[in-house]
């Protein structure tokens, strides 16, 4: 046990990652608590902010599964995300029943379309516990079936990329839909109050923080003890070399298809806390640019590291949500400019440069050092290069 | 057309036109006598005349006279144009300019006739006006003119106004004008007590298929509240079934045909920015996401010809788009070797991470078009040689940008296909699609190419931006409403072949808008999605693979 555990981290990397996890779930609430006088109290508006990077980083570390572990760069994980985040509003919204504009026991945007009857996909959601399984099965079971077909036949590299943004494309149109039944253009919306309690109230909010952030923790840990698994060294054997490792009779398509469906999951989980924080779901969650945006942060943090996608997904959006506000035309020029020079320039991320530094510094060569991992960047484009008749 | 009587006064109108029909008759349409000018001039005069009976008499002495050339005097009448001249005869007035002008001439009135005042008119006047000016415009030479006055005979409808446009259908030479006066005729005669004018009628619109009488048959074929059919004779409610099938199927056609235009001008557009897809994506092995802003890029290079035309060169203006095709070419041809040089160049053999730059590329692309030439869309006119279009049958109109559009895109794959299948550059660029190491081996310079290439992919999109320009309005966003449905022509038809690009393109537009009637447009988009994703579970090469041993 104490063995695997070091397996999981070294010393220093469990200490690190309990003071990460104590100043997320214990320090920022105390600092939220004190009055605002104080130099370094965190004011109530930031609380929702942070709470909605922490959802971008379970999805980041969701992704960097997939992508960074697997080499299997999706680019429809925001579908997941939204899906999930679907299954909470539907929550929340059956929660609210009697007390939309309408006062009448149906959502608001069904009244208003002259809806008489619930759908039938409708119910059941009014409970909290129903709506929590549902929020996670059905994007895991539309990610174990798609995953399967996919995976079953071959289809990788960029072909899967354009496949998956296609799917959620398609999604999206479908939930742009009145018919659909969630709400169209608007989605869902207006929410009032979450397990009895109303989402205005700070701590309230300052509750779905402290869920987030312990969602991420465990979702942290969920990811490492794959990925330092034997199952974890078979998916990265898959990233490399897929052919070889099926060659070694490992069946990568059962293999991939877990760890799909498993960070689809993950970012189902992600939605359904962000929803809640930010108060709105709506099908322009699912656009592409979401989920390309989703791939850059896990680039930018660095492939294949897990901490590094979460870093990245914080820089990232803490950048955007002050550039925007600060230079809002200047937002897009950074942001492409940050696709392009950290794929060219910074193959494995702001912590691969890190890693290097630290290297450089303490070149002892009898030292195992941490960066000693395959660079994805150069291994993972093997198999894909078959792809693409050349 | 400005003729337009008072529903409520259509009965006394009726009358109004038996009498003036028995008069033409007996007087022998004036036909027989040549009208002479003055006549004319008289009669028309005699409109601005104060009295009453006088405007009259020369209203009857028009009908009589029949002379198309007194049609802007009446119109003016009943309008409350007509003016009556100092000088004793009538004039027009312009009520936008204020001027007088000449019944017959349009020549502007001397200072003579002024002051003008103006003809004062009742209503008996005015219904007595207006069916002359109704004959008048039927035998006008004008064929719309004539189209018009069919068109309000018939919904007049009775039985004189039958009359008259019976003797004109008789007439009739102009395809277009005697189909309409049949319909006229037909809507007529259908409500007729004769069962054997209503006969005739319903096998009118059995051969001109037309649908804009079809409540009426179904109306014949209707059964009433006693249990009887509307349609007492059994002879005409069997034609009537006969004609309602005959409408019936030559609307679905009408629709289907419609549909396969429309699918083949999206597939155009499609297939422009698939060709240079296929050609960076087969030839590089370069996912290309900043590929649609190479289509808006072309197309605000249109914009900025279009504008510069207008401000510089407006004599020339209709031929702006002959400029903004080379413009919008090298525009993008440019763009796309300098980030072939710049970036992409870095990244082969890296394809997922291309995918990431090229879209980094696309936001820098879109947010510079955005600061240049502001967030709103942008308009670009079609030149009049483009504006408009044929009308191939009732109700399905065959525009001249589609036409142009597809002409286009036919003429560019031919150029493309004659520069990679018949010259030695093409040979060049095939070779290093089949085997990139072997084809440098033989000196081939492949580096040069795969430059020279990137250009040309995104020259061609450029093209497609100057098609899609003549289509609709231009948005810094253009591009990326293209991007997934131009992968997808590229995954269906297979990677690196043109006619698979060709193929796939065309399929995916026709099925999309074929879809589109049955289950709407968004519904249409998600069945071809589904469709493609299960296309490739079946198929991951595309329709098209290409045979050769660098396959895995």
């Amino acid at each position: 046990m104490r063995e695997r555990l070091l397996q999981f981290h070294g010393r220093r990397g469990w200490v690190v990652l309990a003071v990460a996890a104590a100043v997320l779930i214990v320090l920022v609430p105390l600092l939220n608590s004190l009055p605002r006088s104080f130099p370094l109290s965190v004011p109530d508006y930031l609380i929702p902010l942070l709470g909605k990077f922490l959802c971008y980083g379970i999805m980041a570390i969701a992704m960097d599964l997939v992508w960074g572990y697997t080499g299997i760069l999706s680019l429809g994980h925001a579908l997941f995300f939204a899906l999930g985040g679907y299954g909470m509003g539907m929550y929340l919204m059956r929660r609210m029943a009697g007390e939309g504009v309408y006062r009448s026991n149906l959502p608001d945007f069904m009244v208003f379309l002259d809806w008489k009857q619930l759908p039938w996909y409708w119910h059941g959601f009014q409970h909290f516990g129903f709506a929590v399984a549902m929020l996670l099965l059905v994007p895991g079971l539309l990610a174990l079936v798609f995953g399967w077909f996919a995976f079953r036949s071959r289809i990788k590299g960029v072909y899967l990329s354009i496949v998956t943004q296609a799917l959620t494309f398609a999604a999206m149109l479908l939930f742009f839909q009145n018919a659909t039944g969630f709400g169209g253009n608007n989605g869902l919306t207006d929410f009032k109050h979450l397990l009895g309690r109303s989402l205005q109230s700070p701590s309230t909010k300052l509750a779905l923080y402290i869920a987030s952030a312990v969602a991420l923790v465990l979702t942290y840990l969920l990811c490492r003890f794959v990925v330092t698994s034997k199952l974890g060294r078979v998916l990265t054997a898959i990233r490399d070399a897929e052919l070889k490792t099926r060659f070694c009779g490992y069946e990568s398509t059962h293999y991939k298809v877990f760890v799909w469906t498993l960070s689809a999951m993950l970012c189902a989980l992600a939605g359904a806390l962000y929803v809640p924080q930010v108060g709105i779901i709506n099908p322009s969650e699912m656009q592409p640019s979401n989920s390309i945006e989703l791939a850059i942060w896990v680039a930018v943090g660095g492939r294949g590291t897990l901490v590094g996608p979460l870093l990245g997904a914080l820089l990232l959006n803490g950048a955007k949500s002050y550039l925007t506000a600060a230079f809002p035309s200047a937002w897009l020029y950074v942001l492409g400019g940050i696709f392009v020079l950290v794929t060219l320039f910074l193959p494995r991320g702001v912590l691969g440069l890190l890693t290097a530094a630290r290297k450089r510094k303490a070149a002892s060569p009898d030292r195992p050092v941490e960066a000693e991992r395959p660079a994805p960047a150069e291994r993972g484009a093997a198999p894909e290069k078959a792809t693409v008749s050349t | 057309m400005r003729f337009a009587p008072a529903p409520t006064a259509s009965r006394r109108f009726a009358t109004a036109l038996s009498a003036l029909a028995a008069l033409v008759f007996l007087t022998g349409g004036g036909a027989g006598r040549p009208a002479f000018a003055d006549t004319l001039d008289d009669a028309i005069n005699g409109l601005a005349s104060s009295s009453g009976e006088k405007i009259s008499a020369s209203v009857k002495q028009l009908a009589t006279l029949d002379d198309p050339r007194a049609i802007p005097a009446l119109d003016a009448l009943c309008d409350d144009r007509l003016r009556a001249g100092a000088d004793g005869r009538a004039w027009i007035f312009d009520s936008h300019t204020h001027d007088l002008k000449d019944p017959l001439t349009g020549a502007p009135a001397p200072a003579g006739a002024r002051p003008a005042k103006e003809v004062e008119l009742d209503n008996d006047i005015r219904r007595d006006a207006q069916p002359v000016l109704a004959q008048l415009q039927l035998a006008s030479p004008d064929k719309a003119v004539r189209l018009a006055a069919a068109e309000e005979l018939s919904k007049a409808g009775s039985d004189d106004a039958a009359v008259m446009l019976h003797k004109a259908y008789d007439k009739e030479k102009d395809r277009g004008v005697h189909d309409a006066l049949a319909l006229a005729v037909a809507r007529l005669d259908i409500q007729s007590k004769d069962a054997a004018a209503r006969l005739a009628a319903v096998q009118l619109l059995h051969k001109s298929g037309n649908d804009a009488m079809l409540g009426e048959l179904q109306r014949l074929l209707s059964v009433g509240a006693d249990g009887q059919p509307q349609e007492p004779d059994a002879q005409v409610r069997a034609e009537a079934k006969e004609a309602l099938n005959a409408v019936m199927s030559r609307r679905r056609m009408i629709t289907a045909v419609g549909s396969v235009i429309y699918g083949v001008s999206l597939a155009s557009v499609l297939l422009f920015a698939a060709l240079g897809l296929a050609i960076t994506f087969g030839l590089l092995g370069v996912i290309n996401m900043a590929h649609g802003e190479m289509l808006m890029l072309g197309a605000y290079a249109t914009y900025a010809v279009q504008t510069f035309f207008q401000n510089h060169l407006a004599g020339a203006f209709q031929y702006y788009l002959v400029a903004a095709v080379p413009v919008a070419f090298l525009v993008t041809f440019a763009v796309g070797v300098v980030l072939e040089r710049l970036v992409i160049r870095h990244l082969y053999n890296r394809p997922l991470e291309t995918l990431l730059a090229t879209w980094g590329i696309s936001l820098i692309l879109i947010q510079t078009v955005r600061l240049i030439f502001g967030a709103q869309n942008v308009a670009v006119a079609n030149p009049d040689w483009l504006a408009g279009g044929v009308e191939l049958a009732h109700g399905l109109v065959l525009p001249y940008n589609r036409i142009g559009v597809v002409v286009f895109v036919v003429a560019v794959s031919a150029a493309v296909w004659v520069l990679l299948y018949r010259t030695r550059l093409g040979l060049n660029v095939r070779a290093i699609t089949q085997n990139r190491n072997m084809a440098a081996c033989v000196g081939i310079p492949t580096k040069r190419l795969d430059a020279w290439m990137f250009g040309l992919g995104s020259g061609i999109a450029g093209l497609g931006g100057v098609a899609l320009s003549q289509l609709g309005n231009v948005g810094p966003e253009l591009g990326q409403s293209y991007i997934i449905d131009s992968f997808m022509v590229v995954v269906l038809g297979g990677v690196g072949r043109l006619a698979g690009a060709i193929v796939s393109a065309l399929g995916l537009g026709v099925i999309n808008k074929l879809i589109e009637p049955a289950a709407g447009a968004v519904m249409g988009k998600i069945v071809v999605l589904g469709f493609i994703i299960l296309f490739i579970q079946r198929r991951p090469q595309g329709l098209f693979a290409i045979k050769g041993r660098s396959e895995a």
